[in-house]
């Protein structure tokens, strides 16, 4: 594989989920994380799950990374069943979850050096280049420890995108985040969606952020997990997050979302 | 540097000390030697009459027991880690493991590894591989339980965000893993350094050899003679190499996971 093919952008990924549902069973009881989930994501597509916390959208998104098993229903990407996670599916959690026993390079090197066609030389381009991409060059020797919290995430970004995936799975990755940070992270990533054009899966508490940030916005509400609503967000790229016109949208969003968490007695 | 004086008095203070009551409390140099006696022992020199002349250092004892003892402590600490570290990966990663290795290693890591004397004479008679075998028992056991403590309280998150990324089967357990339990295998290691060299002082001075003159040999004979100048400043010696092994073997590691992971030692 050459350097040129390595860095051309593949073809997104689509999916779909038809009739998904999963059920967690501990000694404290069962729980429905999700019911009768049915969702096509287009290719190229940018969705954000909302929903309060305990509705399933880490659960669904980790049923299409293949870390969670024992889900009932189909789920496919590019028409096949998801069975294994695999690095056209690549992950970027809350927790930075780098390796701290690599320094800020070798972290983006490590899904890399699985690619054995790439020589060396080549992937250290490659890893250069997404460092480069979320802004972090000349701190490839950095060591995990001494970056801040916003610099962290986007070494995680680097290290998710780094691969080439054709689906990028993000479970609130921002969340930990300051308000600051956070705004610039929203720029970076309509940027590199727009450069990279992959599927993004991004899971969220934060309204404002989905309606920012997504194509689209499925609503969960919890117990048991289910889509409450799907909205298609039109507004013009790229998105300021203090824009009005988004402002509105999500106030939209966010009544529904109340009566999910005040529901009729 | 006003902290180091002060401990270097203290020290200078402590000797002289000991020197004083050796020479002046009448209690016999059998009880307490002094430490120009000790320095003797080491070095040499007076009364030709009186006794030691070349001391051990010169002559050659000090070096060649301590030369037999180094071999002993890195062959059965080198088994000791060898085994540990795979074994405590293995208990780790299956439950059956855990529960019937792992409940034997909990078991005998208690024990002394002077416990295993009697049995080891009995087994192997008074050999190498009797001395082997107590360093290996003082070690092995310290250094499985803390890989796969090491292993365990990995957070899963990172065999997560590895496997998205491709990793499985031996990938994930020498990149990922093994690196990732690394701050307990150190110290689970230094663990099992200080017990190898404990064990090893045991079985010297309780099983007499012929193939080999360690430290505890010296120790022990420096008892059987009366000769407690020697008896001493081998205690000295054991000392100073347990401290500068240490020093040496660990501190790299150490360095490395504080510069890298950000951790302090614990
Ligand atoms: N590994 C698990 N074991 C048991 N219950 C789980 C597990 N993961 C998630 N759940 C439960 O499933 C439900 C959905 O969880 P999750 O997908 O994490 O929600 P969200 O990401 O929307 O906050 C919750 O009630 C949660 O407690
Ligand atoms: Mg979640």
């Amino acid at each position: 594989m050459s350097l040129a093919s390595e860095l051309a952008v593949p073809p997104p990924s689509k999916i779909r989920l038809a009739g998904v549902s999963k059920k967690f069973t501990t000694n404290r009881g069962t729980v429905q994380a999700l019911e009768d989930i049915n969702l096509e994501i287009g290719e190229g597509e940018f969705v954000c799950f909302v929903g309060p916390s305990g509705c399933g959208k880490s659960t669904l998104l980790r049923i299409v990374a293949a870390l969670e098993r024992n889900f009932t229903g189909t789920a496919e990407v590019n028409g096949k069943m998801i069975t294994e996670p695999g690095r056209d599916r690549t992950v970027m959690f809350q927790e930075h979850a780098l390796f701290p026993w690599l320094d800020v390079l070798g972290n983006v090197l490590f899904g890399l050096k699985l690619k054995p066609d790439l020589s060396k030389k080549d992937r250290l381009e490659v890893a250069r280049y997404y460092l480069q991409l979320v802004g972090l060059d000349g701190f490839e020797r950095a060591n995990i420890h001494e970056l801040s919290g916003g610099m962290k995430q986007r070494v995680a970004l680097a290290r998710a995108l780094a691969p080439n995936p054709r689906l990028l799975l993000m479970d609130e990755p921002f969340a930990a985040l300051d308000a600051m940070t956070r705004e610039q992270l929203y720029g970076d990533l309509q940027k590199i969606h727009a450069a990279r054009k992959k599927t993004i899966l991004f899971v969220t508490h934060n309204v404002r952020e989905a309606v920012c940030l997504g194509d689209r916005v499925i609503l969960f509400s919890p117990r048991p997990g289910r889509i409450r609503k799907k909205f298609r967000i039109e507004l013009p790229r790229p998105r300021e997050f203090n824009d009005v016109a988004m402002a509105s949208l999500a106030a939209e969003i966010t009544g529904e979302l109340k009566t999910i968490l005040a529901p009729a007695q | 540097m006003k902290q180091f004086l002060a401990a270097l008095a203290f020290f200078a203070v402590l000797l002289g000390a000991w020197e004083f009551a050796a020479r002046h409390s009448g209690a016999s140099s059998l009880l307490l030697p002094s430490p120009t006696a000790v320095w003797r022992y080491f070095f040499g020199s007076p009364s030709p009459d009186g006794g030691t002349v070349g001391g051990a250092v010169w002559d050659g004892t000090l070096g060649g027991a301590t030369l037999v003892t180094m071999k002993r402590l890195f062959l059965g600490y080198g088994v000791g880690i060898g085994i540990g570290i795979p074994l405590g990966m293995l208990t780790a990663r299956f439950k059956f493991l855990h529960n019937t290795v792992g409940t034997i290693a909990l078991g005998l890591q208690t024990l002394p590894s002077v416990c295993w004397v009697p049995l080891a004479l009995l087994w192997f008679g008074q050999t190498e591989t009797a001395m082997l075998f107590i360093v290996v028992m003082g070690t092995v056991w310290a250094v499985i339980l803390a890989t796969d403590h090491g292993i365990r309280q990995i957070p899963p998150i990172y065999r997560e965000a590895a496997s998205t990324m491709g990793s499985k089967g031996l990938h994930l357990w020498l990149k990922v893993l093994a690196p990732a339990s690394l701050p307990h295998i150190v110290s689970g290691a230094k663990q099992g350094w200080a017990f190898a060299w404990r064990s090893l002082m045991a079985a010297e001075i309780y099983i007499t050899i012929l193939s080999g003159m360690g430290i505890g040999h010296l120790l022990h004979y420096g008892r059987e003679l009366h000769a407690m100048d020697q008896v001493v400043g081998l205690m000295f010696v054991i000392i100073v190499i347990g401290f500068l092994a240490d020093k040496i073997l660990f501190s790299p590691w150490e360095r490395f996971l504080h510069r890298r992971w950000g951790l302090t030692n614990s």
